[in-house]
């Protein structure tokens, strides 16, 4: 087990994670009955705010929190216990963090920021808001300082050495992040922040846009790459199987660093103030970082097949049944990948340039992200959480739980399964996300829409409904396992933390050299960003003062 | 590194599959006119109304196949009220916002256009059956942002 | 680096079949929105 300290610290984050994760479902649940018109809110809280509170919670604070806690834990397993200044610098992150969470979370619930996760300008929020999200970015970039702190100790102290497939991991996806959040640190300290306090009169909105969207695709690999953590090095491990390869997993996630930057124009696809031809250059960088996706979907099946093979499985198909599916560590996490599959391949229809025009904004997106973030990143956390929490409390994972922790999943899938299938049809035929329960004046074509058996708004409330039910069953057992289930005093009843062995030994060194790969990271954004970008500001049109029209 | 042999099989049929996909739409959009809603052009958003052509917003001839569209978004609401077009004849679309951000999307055609203050989007676009088209705003615009609809009529 | 590395020999049949009915389902998919695409 690893040091007291570090527990506590992994313990104070998932803890946060998951009060956030209980406020943001109950605000998704409310949202499904609005929109099916089977609630009036009071008029003190309005749909939107509703809205903006379910994305910043669980888009962003469960997910952020909850990968602190994995990689908390995950480095100081295999890198070893935190020194004292690595302790103190995450402790000092977790904080500014968590001080930014609830200043941006009292904006909101104070009205003054139903602006959505996105907040474009130039709807106004109180400059406080923003401030919130700065200190939120800055929090994290602390704490991904201390991991690299503690990364550099060990590659010191371990000369030439590769170091553990999890740590090259967990360095990958924090590098990603610190160049991902340039982009909307500079539109939040240069642009909103001055404009939302007064200080400037306007804002260059075209330019705003799209600073947050070289932050907000990257923001989504931020959240994807801790899942395929899990999948490349716990799951094999819960398989009973060594890391497939451990030069391809590391290639994979560089090619992360890589091509999930320079993309956030095919967030953009259908405005105006980018050209043709930036669109599509960025369009075919975003087909790029499609190739890791394709390469750990054969890593999975192969690690699937060579586990099942092991236990005994003939045939094309035999390891399947072979695989270990009453244990809910793996069940969990082999759900969240089978959605990847609708999840990705939807992804790139979104990038598909033109095709784009058919679900930009519409319920297809909500859609796809509760079939991407919702349920394959959401899941793989769900199905870490079951073990984490008791591995870092010392605390027993007992039988019931792992009942419940089936029946938690199995709920989740029913409910999402509804759910998303519906979003996916109704954004197809044209129904617009991001609405509170309107009919358009009994227009043929709205009513159209939820008047199959798949896409009613009945669909949504029930998949809805039985999501929440899950949520609440996933508090409970993470209320448990944290604070009452009984101590694992028996070294037989204790948790283990699931590492793979993966062999280095055909691993090249160069995959460790980050400046190579942080160059190249940079180059490709300047290719695809300088021009258009400096484009935005030299042509600039007047710029826009300030709305709040909420 | 070593890839496996059915690992490469796998990666050259996903590779073909993403260049048969970006050549489809890369080939379709540059020499057929079949790229997304965009545009260059800039406007004040504090002088939309008085910036030709929304100075006048509404449905002009510019030949005989062509008509242009000047549309001003606000929240929550398009201007003109009355939209009508004629079936088979190539609209062009110019759309801007006079406060945030919003939409122009016309249901069940390709027209789906981002409406960002500042900027003129444009968007061609031909209809082949006449009807009523719902047009709504699918960009998040504030309180009213689900009243925000209108509609085209195609005769 | 050497060139006998622990893939070989593995039998992979049954992944290389699970991908490509990935990959099915990616084209299938992208094929009917584009299709709508088209028809709109």
């Amino acid at each position: 087990m690893i040091a007291l300290q570090d527990r506590k610290l992994a313990l104070w984050y998932i803890g946060v994670a998951y009060i956030a994760f209980l406020i943001g479902t109950l605000m998704g649940l409310l949202q499904v009955f609005i929109r099916n018109d089977k609630l009036q809110l009071p008029a003190w809280l309005d749909y939107y705010q509703i809205l903006t509170a379910h994305g910043v919670l669980l888009a962003l604070i469960y997910t952020t929190f909850f990968i602190f806690a994995f990689f908390v834990t995950g480095m100081s397993k295999s890198l070893g216990t935190f020194g004292p200044k690595v302790r103190l610098v995450s402790w000092i992150g977790f904080w500014v963090t968590l001080i930014g969470t609830v200043l941006a979370t009292a904006m909101i619930v104070a009205g003054e920021a139903s602006v959505l996760y996105t907040f474009y300008a130039p709807l106004k929020a109180s400059g406080w808001y923003y401030v919130g999200l700065a200190l939120f970015v800055v929090g994290t970039w602390i704490s991904s300082f201390a991991l690299i702190g503690h990364y550099r100790v060990w590659r010191k102290n371990n000369k030439g050495e590769l170091s553990p497939l999890f740590a090259f991991m967990t360095i990958t996806t924090i590098v990603l992040w610190l160049i991902a959040c340039l982009g909307v640190v500079a539109t939040v300290l240069f642009q909103y922040i001055p404009w939302a306090f007064g200080w400037t009169d306007t804002i260059n909105v075209e330019l705003s846009r799209s600073l947050f969207w070289y932050f907000g695709h990257p923001l989504v690999y931020f959240w994807l790459l801790p899942a395929y953590i899990a999948w490349y090095v716990i799951v094999p491990k819960i398989l009973g199987v060594k890391v497939f390869s451990d030069s391809l997993a590391r290639l994979a996630f560089v090619l992360f660093i890589l091509f999930s930057i320079p993309v956030g124009f095919h967030h953009q696809l259908t405005e105006p103030g980018i050209s043709n031809f930036w669109k599509f250059l960025q369009v075919v960088l975003t087909f790029m970082v499609i190739i890791p996706s394709l390469m750990t979907a054969f890593t999975m099946f192969a690690n699937f097949e060579i586990s099942g093979r092991k236990k005994g499985a003939t045939g094309l198909f035999g390891w399947f049944k072979k695989l270990p599916w009453k244990d809910v560590r793996f069940t969990s996490i082999f759900i969240a990948m089978a959605f990847f599959i609708p999840g990705g391949a939807g992804g790139i229809i979104n990038a598909s340039f033109q095709l784009n025009e058919v679900v930009h904004n519409t319920l297809w997106i909500v859609g796809h992200f509760h079939i991407t973030v919702g349920t394959p990143v959401a899941m793989t956390f769900m199905g870490l959480t079951f073990w984490l929490i008791p591995y870092l409390t010392g605390r027993k994972f007992t039988k019931s739980m792992q009942i419940l922790a089936f029946v938690q999943i199995i709920t989740w899938s029913i409910g999402m399964l509804l759910m998303s299938t519906a979003q996916h049809i109704l954004g197809l035929l044209g129904a617009p996300r991001r609405t509170a329960f309107s009919n358009y004046n009994n227009h043929p074509s709205a009513l159209e829409w939820f008047d199959g058996i798949l896409t009613s708004h009945v669909t949504m409330a029930v998949g809805g409904s039985i999501l929440f039910l899950s949520a609440m069953i996933l508090i409970y057992i993470v209320v448990m396992s944290m604070f009452l289930s009984p101590k694992a005093l028996k070294v037989e009843d204790q948790v283990e933390f699931p590492m793979a062995e993966s062999d280095k030994s055909h691993t090249p060194k160069w995959l460790e050299n980050w400046w190579i790969w942080i160059g190249i990271a940079f180059a490709l954004i300047i290719i695809a960003y300088a021009i258009p970008l400096s484009s935005m500001i030299m042509h600039a049109p007047p710029g826009s003062e300030g709305f709040k029209t909420w | 590194m070593h890839f496996h042999k059915f690992e490469k099989i796998w990666l050259v049929f996903g590779i073909i599959s993403l260049i048969v996909f970006l050549s489809i739409v890369g080939v379709t959009a540059f020499s057929h006119d079949h790229h997304p809603a965009g545009g260059m052009d800039t406007i004040d958003p504090k002088k939309v109304d008085q910036t030709a052509p929304f100075d006048n917003p509404g449905v002009t001839q510019i030949d005989d196949d062509t008509y242009q569209v000047a549309i001003v978004a606000s929240a929550f609401s398009y201007a003109p009220l009355e939209l009508r077009v004629p079936a088979g004849k190539e609209i062009l679309f110019k759309v801007t916002s006079k406060d945030v951000v919003h939409s122009f999307t016309i249901d069940d055609t390709k027209v789906n256009m981002m409406v960002v203050p500042g900027q003129i989007t444009t968007r061609a676009y031909t209809f082949d059956k006449p009807g009523k088209y719902l047009i709504l705003c699918n960009e998040y615009c504030g309180t009213g942002h689900h009243f925000m609809f209108t509609e085209i009529e195609v005769y | 680096m050497s060139k006998n590395n622990e893939h070989d020999g593995m039998d992979l049949r049954g992944t290389l079949a699970s991908v490509m009915v990935v990959g099915v389902i990616i084209v299938v998919m992208w094929v009917v929105v584009y299709m709508m695409y088209m028809g709109r």
